[in-house]
């Protein structure tokens, strides 16, 4: 795709026209970035001319692709066959010009923690042209032996309940989990243990460094009355506070909801699984069905872009339609 | 045929004291009371419990039955009292409540579906 965006007339970083020309490419793509300025150089995809002078400075840019709610052993009306249009959501991202350089899984990998989904969706998910897969729990992956199983197949050097962080070409990676030990009455939970960890774990990281956090449950209050927010998010936050780039990448809801608040940059994916409805318009937060022929315009995957030197986070929501 | 009447009568008595004797024979759980354990349903739909307030007598058995497309676990709130595995659509979970107070619980996936039982 040649298109990118690139005049910058109101110099407020934003170029509508181009903007509206990326809209066209991406169709329901909701293109965001956490930095005004950054869209007059940065190119949606690979193949730009851009992209490769960038690609020439240390650090780079890169491209990784969020997935989310898999739910693999689901089975009802809402979509019968979850391992399908998971595997559709791969050929996807293996239909890009070129690889992302890893992709993250937000959680609810499974849908009732069995032995036998999780092997399927690891063999799904194997046949991604991606080098890495990185992992944070929902909390179906989490329902037996208290997540015992989900540490055995994707918890190797991760900490206390899973969490972790990485560094990659400059930015600083942190995923965490909010889907143990819920109190009754409550939200997600990160927990003392958690927090006091991811306090020491940015400690020393210099402030213009780029952080992307990934947890399942959102970390912002999107809607408690169905359980979307997390208890304790504000005081992780808190310890972010002072970098010039954040950006929050979490499921859990089924649907694409965003935020930025100051440096904060909050992101929702689509489930790869079934959507669920919006907020307060339907009696529970329970799979929503449509349409046979609709339902993978309701799925999809969220593409990535980071861009060295200026912070930027470029994301596009697709859809499996 | 006065002899088939006969026989006929003497298994009639027979039967008769063989069910008789049937229903004299203690309840299994080794309950006190004459009258047999009631069991009591909790439906959860849209994920809720519903009663949400329950209200039973001492030695009571309950069971949750589970109608949502996405599992739930039954927890009490302290997690230690009762806690279901998890419940997949149209499976159940049954716990006996022998002791008076009220009982409160959760779903430990789905911390803000919350009820109570009140056992008298």
């Amino acid at each position: 795709m040649a298109d990118f965006i690139k005049d910058n007339i109101n110099k407020d970083g934003i170029d509508r026209r181009g903007f509206l020309q990326c809209m066209a490419w991406a169709g329901t793509g909701v293109l965001y970035t956490v930095h005004g300025g950054i869209l007059k150089s940065l190119p949606l995809m690979q193949g730009a001319a851009n992209a490769h002078d960038m690609a020439k400075m240390k650090g780079a840019d890169f491209s990784f692709i969020q997935i989310s709610d898999s739910h693999i052993g689901f089975s009802k009306e809402a979509n019968p066959d979850v391992t399908a249009t998971l595997q559709v959501a791969v050929d996807r991202i293996n239909s890009a010009a070129a690889p992302p350089d890893f992709l993250l899984h937000t959680g609810d990998i499974s849908q009732l923690s069995k032995p036998s989904e999780f092997d399927t969706a690891e063999q799904v998910l194997k046949s991604a042209k991606a080098s890495k897969i990185f992992y944070v729990p929902g909390e179906h992956d989490v329902l037996t032996d208290n997540g015992q199983q989900y540490l055995d197949r994707f918890g190797k050097d991760t900490k206390g309940n899973g969490w972790y962080s990485f560094d990659h070409k400059g930015a600083h990676f942190i995923g965490l989990v909010n889907v143990m030990d819920l109190k009754a009455g409550g939200l997600g939970s990160l927990g003392s243990d958690q927090l006091k960890w991811l306090q020491d774990d940015v400690r020393n990281l210099k402030s213009s460094t780029p952080v992307i956090v990934f947890a399942h449950i959102p970390l912002w209050t999107v809607y408690p009355e169905w359980g979307w927010g997390t208890d304790d998010s504000e005081q992780a936050l808190g310890y972010l506070k002072r970098f010039g780039s954040v950006s929050v990448l979490n499921g859990h809801i089924h649907q694409i909801m965003q935020k930025v608040e100051g440096n904060v940059t909050f992101h929702t994916a689509l489930s790869t699984a079934f959507p669920q409805p919006a907020p307060g318009t339907a009696p529970s937060p329970g799979p929503m069905k449509v349409p046979a022929d609709q339902l993978r315009s309701v799925l999809g995957i969220s593409h990535v872009n980071y861009v060295q030197g200026n912070h930027a986070l470029a994301l596009v929501d697709s859809t499996l339609a | 045929m006065k002899s088939i009447k006969l026989i006929c009568a003497a298994a009639a008595i027979l039967a008769t004291a063989l069910a008789l004797g049937a229903a004299a024979r203690p309840g299994l759980a080794g309950s006190e009371s004459d009258k047999p354990a009631s069991a009591t349903e909790i439906k959860i739909d849209n994920f809720s419990f519903g009663p949400a307030t329950l209200t039973v007598p001492a030695g009571t058995t309950i069971t949750w039955k589970n109608n949502d497309d996405v599992p739930h676990v039954v927890s009490s709130d302290d997690g230690k009292m009762f806690k279901s595995k998890a419940l997949d659509t149209d499976d159940h979970f049954s716990f006996t409540f022998t002791k008076p107070g009220t009982y409160n619980y959760y779903c430990a996936i789905h911390p803000k579906m919350t009820a109570r039982i009140v056992v008298q």
